[in-house]
């Protein structure tokens, strides 16, 4: 029966920098089954796929423990090429397709059919001719494997979202030696009636033989296709069995289910607001459109002083909420702010009208990374609310206070106990953890009335995260500010949050209780509440 | 026939400028007053001499780096090779061979330089190259006015400047003509040169024949999308300067084509405008920064030398002002690529738009 | 030890090769008989005369446009003012005042169009701002033929129409602003104190510019786009209003050069200062993407030391013109340097 494995993986374990991310993974994938392998944002999923393929972060962060086992050997790729060269295929979420190339050029990519001629004789491979009969009838025969109908001749640029995901996948399984493919959410982008068709194409392709690893946030898919079932959490393999006989319900707790321990103090000091008498915010029929986080259509109402969470999965849309309205990404709907209709698209009048956003992209829309400090918290201030501004000339001269900056700058450093030589020090030189303070600071300065805070626990060590969490609530409790807070981070949600929505393919599935079982959310997050209704309408 | 005319519609959307310029044109011809006869014949032999020199600029493009105004160097090298065979005194087709043979590995040198700097530059290549053709013109200047006759030896003290070392600003080539005069063919009063043509055309099946290589289709794929062309396997830094190798190299052969078809090189300024010149007449011809083909390249050439030749003469008939026809034909070369070059980096960006309204739609349809 | 290296780390390689070159070019100076005293004056006048066109290169870069290879744009602006007053035979300094005005309002309205096409063309900034500029001089030179300028010291003798190629302002505005205040140190060295007490004007208008709220703005935008629009910043409008006002110092930097030169110079004349303004800003340590005032100063120090020092001490010393080619390698791959390093 050894003979019939084609991966194995055993006693993986990784950390970078002494955060532990995956520990002691061990499963194993045979021929022709399709393994599915389901876990929350940052169970350690991708940093498993890595390691498989081979990608340049793991070596550079110093290796990882264990071994991997692929067609009955030992191995250890050092780049992405060596896994590709050895038979292991991956179709990823974005598309890595060229836009003006047939579907046969992109399937046969840098795996073109030549024909030598008399000059690459002489000067190599690289001058034979492309052969363009066979290439079209290699493709199509790729093309045919999934069970689909696409012309080869056709540009990509001219073809329907659903048909890209299929050359795609038709690339991956050219490669005439495939033994292992492995999908990482190939349904997101399609309609219900292509995914089914994918789901069809994954099954005939496993019955000839391929082993395939299957991704994906949407168990009923899971439950449908798939052989085996490997649910990993917190970096650790928590059940690995048959999928016969499992329910979605189950698959949902165990992705999510932690020891409910300690969670009762948490609670604790959160003040109960729970009539809806005094909305301050009240988003309908919004929809965003911010690549990679799509918003399609969400209503939500925030109560005033309450601590508003938002969360699900990525790349389900919950950061495209606070980019929308705050008009950074195109977006359409109606919001109603403190009773007055907030138009969208228009960033200078949000925060105007006493909102304010923490991005999740401190790095790239949150910092003036080559500026100080005491710049980069005045800055929203000073062009919004013309705060820290001496006027000459009747207004028409408005001159930087750098004292005032500065004055400032020093209470929030104090505050909020940021680590620096000085406010005069470049935000670039900061750790994770005090750029993000900084970012709290700038936002905190604008004196909003509704604070919207993305992510902002990101990529910061674990001391941090508490000072920032703190400095969020205490923030709400001595201003009675409303904050409306984006994390991926459940149990952080649950921490300092009233009531929690729960966003999934760009729409809100739920609010619920900060108090409610944590299982609830989890099948919220898998989308099971949408599974039921549509059930019901197949009734 | 809704493709039918939607073919159509697109082929006018695609030749708007060589459009624009047979209008033009057909509005100065009347005024310059030139003969039928005298056009044809100049067009003919414009032909001859630039449409190598524009051809050399398709393959950058093809790789997606844009207009390669660095051929200049590819000019300055095939410069150098003319100058030493005029020094020894080689006459004919050898000479022009064995100034081919000698600015060859020139060529590949300043080509392979030229890509690594524009490796180093991506997403700016053409500012960078313009810059470096600029940069390496000192360089080109330094060595022939300071080192030729004096470290590197020149016997013919006809090409030396008076003070005895630095090569003249006006050279007269032994080698004028000596493509042109193979195979020239008198048709009804217009001579015709097939020796140049078919070099001409030699080059045009080359490059067809190069784009469906594994090489052309790599160049393709980098040229359209670097990560992904990366991520198949492609090396892409070494494809873009393969790129730019071969195109410096075609523009020294093409300057030599051009330099023997004139018959006198203009040693320090010759090479200067050789890449606007080009670039105008390929963009004129209806290509764009991101594609252009043999038919651009040629029908280009014929038109912008049409307007080139007709332009200052319709201006002095009209004003009685040469000088004003001489401004109008270098304002309209400059503005020809400032245009080409604005419309391409804003259909860029209205693409990127466009996409997303797409995008959107589809969204709101899913739902 | 550190401190050196970080030092020379700061300064650049290319800074610290060019100044000593210059250094050195002093002191061998004298003994060709090049007087130290001469050359200081040269030095002197020259970055009086070109330090505005560098100090213009500054808006542009800070607001993230990158450098103006357009500036040609703000030099015709600069020669229309120019022209313009003498067209009114005005004199003294109310003659440069006119010319500044005239020049000022001129490259407001090219500066606001020229603007919008950068803003139609992130990313392409340079190479069409070079195309641009170029394009726009041949127009111009059109139009210097066609428009009906009257002043006998401006239009061509023989025809009576169209601008001369240089045209004298020995008896309008010649060097009011050079010898405003000027001192007489040596025979050879007089400051022109009022070029630099002008200089030290434009740069106080530019360093006081970037300390006002709109001057912030800029700076944010130029330093990251997305965090600007996230603070509710119209990221157009600021460019449009760094392209103006480079456009602006251009355009009165051209006239500056033209009172202490003597002459205007029309036509094909814009064409040579394109290359040289661009590199001397870079030779002084700005980038393409960040440039201070104290980078214009050095570099237009550097830049205009070489310039002068090279023809005089070099030729001198071997008799070899090598000027021009220093010239054109030094400036071009400055250029070449500063657009193949890592945009931050």
């Amino acid at each position: 029966m050894e003979g019939n494995i084609i991966l194995k993986f055993e006693n993986v374990g990784k950390q970078f920098d002494g955060n532990r991310v995956l520990k002691d993974v061990s499963f194993t994938l045979k021929k022709g089954e399709i393994l599915g392998l389901v876990g929350e944002n940052g169970a350690g999923k991708s940093t498993l796929m890595n390691i498989l393929f081979g990608i340049n972060v793991i070596q550079e962060t110093g290796g990882y423990e264990g071994n991997v086992y692929f067609d009955g050997k030992k191995v250890v790729f050092k780049s992405p090429f060596e896994a590709l060269n050895s038979g292991i295929g991956m179709v990823h979420q974005e598309f890595s397709l060229i836009p003006g190339f047939t579907a046969a050029e992109n399937i046969l990519l840098n795996t073109e059919k030549t024909k030598p001629n008399i000059i690459s004789k002489i000067f190599g491979k690289r001058l034979e001719t492309i052969d363009e009969k066979e290439m079209r009838k290699s493709a199509q025969k790729g093309i045919e494997t999934l069970g689909v109908d696409i012309d080869s001749d056709t540009l990509i640029s001219e073809m329907p979202v659903g048909h890209k995901q299929f050359v795609e996948i038709a690339r991956e399984i050219d490669r005439e030696k495939v033994k292992l493919l492995i999908l990482d959410e190939p349904t997101a982008v399609l309609t219900e009636s292509e995914a089914e068709i994918l789901l069809k194409a994954i099954r005939n392709l496993a019955n000839s033989g391929v082993g395939i690893i299957f991704i994906s946030h949407r168990l009923n898919e899971i439950i449908s296709v798939c052989d085996k079932l490997v649910v990993l959490r917190d970096g650790a393999v928590v059940v690995e069995r048959s999928v016969g006989g499992v329910e979605i319900k189950q698959i949902a707790e165990w992705m999510v289910g932690r020891s409910v321990e300690g969670e009762k103090n948490f609670h604790s000091k959160i003040q109960d607001i729970s009539n809806d008498k005094d909305i301050i915010l009240d988003v309908k029929n919004l929809w965003v459109d911010m690549p990679g986080e799509i918003v399609r259509d969400v209503s939500f109402k925030v109560r005033r002083g309450e601590i508003f969470g938002i969360g699900g999965l990525t790349g389900q849309g919950k950061l495209g909420i606070p980019n929308g309205i705050m008009g950074l990404f195109p977006s359409g709907g109606e919001i109603i702010f403190n009773d007055k209709n907030l138009p969208l698209n228009n960033t200078y009048n949000s925060l105007k009208s006493g909102l304010a956003f923490v991005s999740e992209d401190r790095r790239g829309v949150g910092l003036l990374l080559d500026e100080p400090i005491d710049m980069n918290i005045a800055f929203n201030a000073m062009q919004v609310h013309d705060k820290f501004v001496k006027k000459f000339l009747g207004g028409f001269i408005k001159w930087c206070d750098n004292r005032a900056i500065r004055e400032c700058a020093k209470k929030y450093i104090k505050e909020l106990d940021i680590k620096c030589t000085s406010a005069k020090q470049k935000a670039r030189q900061l750790s994770g953890g005090n750029q993000q303070k900084v970012c709290l600071a700038k936002a905190f300065a604008l004196e909003p009335t509704l604070l919207f805070v993305s992510e902002p626990t990101r990529g910061i060590d674990v001391g941090a995260k508490k000072l920032v969490l703190d400095a969020l609530r205490g923030y709400n409790e001595k201003n009675n500010t409303t904050i409306v807070m984006i994390s991926s981070e459940l149990e952080e949600l649950r921490a300092i949050c009233n009531r929690i929505a729960i966003v999934s393919e760009g729409e809100i599935v739920g609010i619920l209780s900060a108090k409610a079982p944590i299982a609830d959310f989890g099948l919220l997050m898998s989308g099971i509440d949408k599974l039921e209704e549509e059930g019901e309408d197949n009734e | 026939m809704q493709i039918k005319n939607n073919s159509i519609e697109k082929f006018l959307i695609n030749s708007a400028v060589p459009i624009l310029f047979i209008l033009i044109s057909s509005i100065a011809i009347p005024l310059s007053k030139f003969s039928g006869i005298y056009l044809v014949r100049e067009i003919v032999t414009r032909l001859t001499r630039d449409t190598f020199l524009v051809l050399s600029l398709l393959i950058p493009v093809m790789a997606g780096m844009g207009i390669n105004f660095g051929m200049v160097l590819g000019a300055m090298a095939g410069q150098i090779g003319l100058i030493f065979v005029t020094d020894w005194g080689v006459k004919g087709v050898l000479g022009l061979v064995i100034a081919m043979i000698i600015s060859t590995p020139i060529s590949i040198l300043l080509g392979y330089f030229s890509g690594a700097v524009l490796n180093r530059s991506k997403g700016r290549e053409m500012i960078t190259a313009m810059m470096l053709a600029l940069f390496i013109s000192g360089i080109y200047q330094f060595f022939l006015l300071y080192l030729c006759g004096s470290i590197i030896p020149i016997k013919n003290y006809k090409l030396l400047l008076s003070r005895g070392y630095g090569i003249r600003n006006a050279i007269n080539l032994d080698t004028a003509g000596a493509f042109d005069r193979l195979l020239r063919i008198k048709i009804r009063g217009v001579s015709v040169s097939f020796g140049t043509i078919l070099i001409i055309v030699a080059i045009c099946i080359f490059t067809t024949w190069f784009r469906k290589t594994k090489l052309g289709q790599n160049m393709r794929a980098v040229g359209q999308d670097m990560v992904v062309a990366d991520s198949a396997g492609i090396k892409v830094d070494k494809t873009r300067i393969q790129a730019i190798i071969i195109s410096t190299v075609l523009a020294c052969y093409g300057q030599i084509i051009y330099l023997q078809n004139i018959g006198t090189i203009n040693t320090y300024n010759g090479a200067d405008q050789a890449a606007l010149f080009a670039a105008a007449a390929l963009l004129v011809g209806g290509a764009t920064v991101s594609r252009a083909t043999i038919t651009n390249a040629v029908v280009g050439t014929a038109l912008f030398h049409l307007m080139f030749i007709v332009m200052p003469m319709a201006g002095k008939n009209l004003t009685g002002s040469a000088m004003l026809g001489e401004y109008f034909r270098m304002f309209i070369s400059y503005g020809i690529v400032t245009i080409a070059l604005v419309l391409h980096s804003w259909k860029r960006q209205k693409d990127r738009e466009m996409a997303r309204v797409q995008f959107r739609v589809n969204v709101k349809a899913l739902k | 030890m550190n401190k050196i290296n970080q030092f020379i780390k700061n300064f650049g390689w290319p800074r610290i090769i060019i100044s000593i070159f210059l250094i050195s070019l002093f002191i061998i100076g004298p003994f060709f008989g090049i007087p130290t005293d001469m050359s200081l004056n040269d030095v002197f006048v020259r970055f009086g005369m070109n330090s505005i066109l560098v100090l213009s290169m500054v808006p542009m870069i800070q607001s993230g446009c990158g450098l103006n290879f357009g500036i040609p744009v703000g030099l015709v602006a600069g020669l229309i003012g120019a022209v313009m007053s003498l067209e009114f035979k005005l004199t003294g300094s109310a003659g440069i005042f006119t010319a500044f005005l005239i020049a000022i309002i001129i490259a407001a309205v090219f500066g606001y169009f020229y603007g919008k096409l950068l803003n139609r063309v992130k990313g392409d900034e340079m190479i069409i701002a070079t195309y641009v500029g170029f394009s726009f001089i041949f127009f111009m030179n059109m139009m210097w033929i066609v428009l009906p300028f009257k002043n006998p010291s401006s239009v061509q003798g023989f025809k009576g129409t169209g601008l001369r190629v240089t045209i004298s302002v020995q008896e309008y505005w010649y060097h009011v602003i050079s010898d405003f205040l000027k001192i007489k140190i040596t025979e050879h060295f007089i400051f022109p104190t009022g070029m630099f007490i002008f200089f030290a004007l434009m740069s106080l208008i530019v360093w006081a510019f970037f300390r006002t709220k709109t001057g912030t703005a800029v700076t944010a935008v130029g330093s990251n786009a997305e965090y600007a629009r996230a603070a509710g910043i119209d990221v157009d409008k600021m460019r449009i209003i760094s392209v103006i006002f480079s456009t602006i110092l251009a355009a009165i930097g051209i006239i500056v050069y033209q009172q202490s030169f003597g002459f205007i110079q029309t036509f094909n004349a814009p064409l040579s200062f394109v290359f040289p303004s661009v590199a001397a800003v870079l030779l002084g340590g700005a980038s393409v993407n960040k440039a201070s005032i104290g980078n214009v100063i050095i570099g237009t120090i550097l830049f205009q030391g070489i310039l002068t020092m090279t023809p005089s001490v070099i030729n001198s010393a071997i008799s070899i013109d090598v000027s021009e080619v220093i010239r054109i390698i030094v400036s071009n791959g400055m250029i070449v340097y500063a657009l193949t390093r890592k945009g931050r």
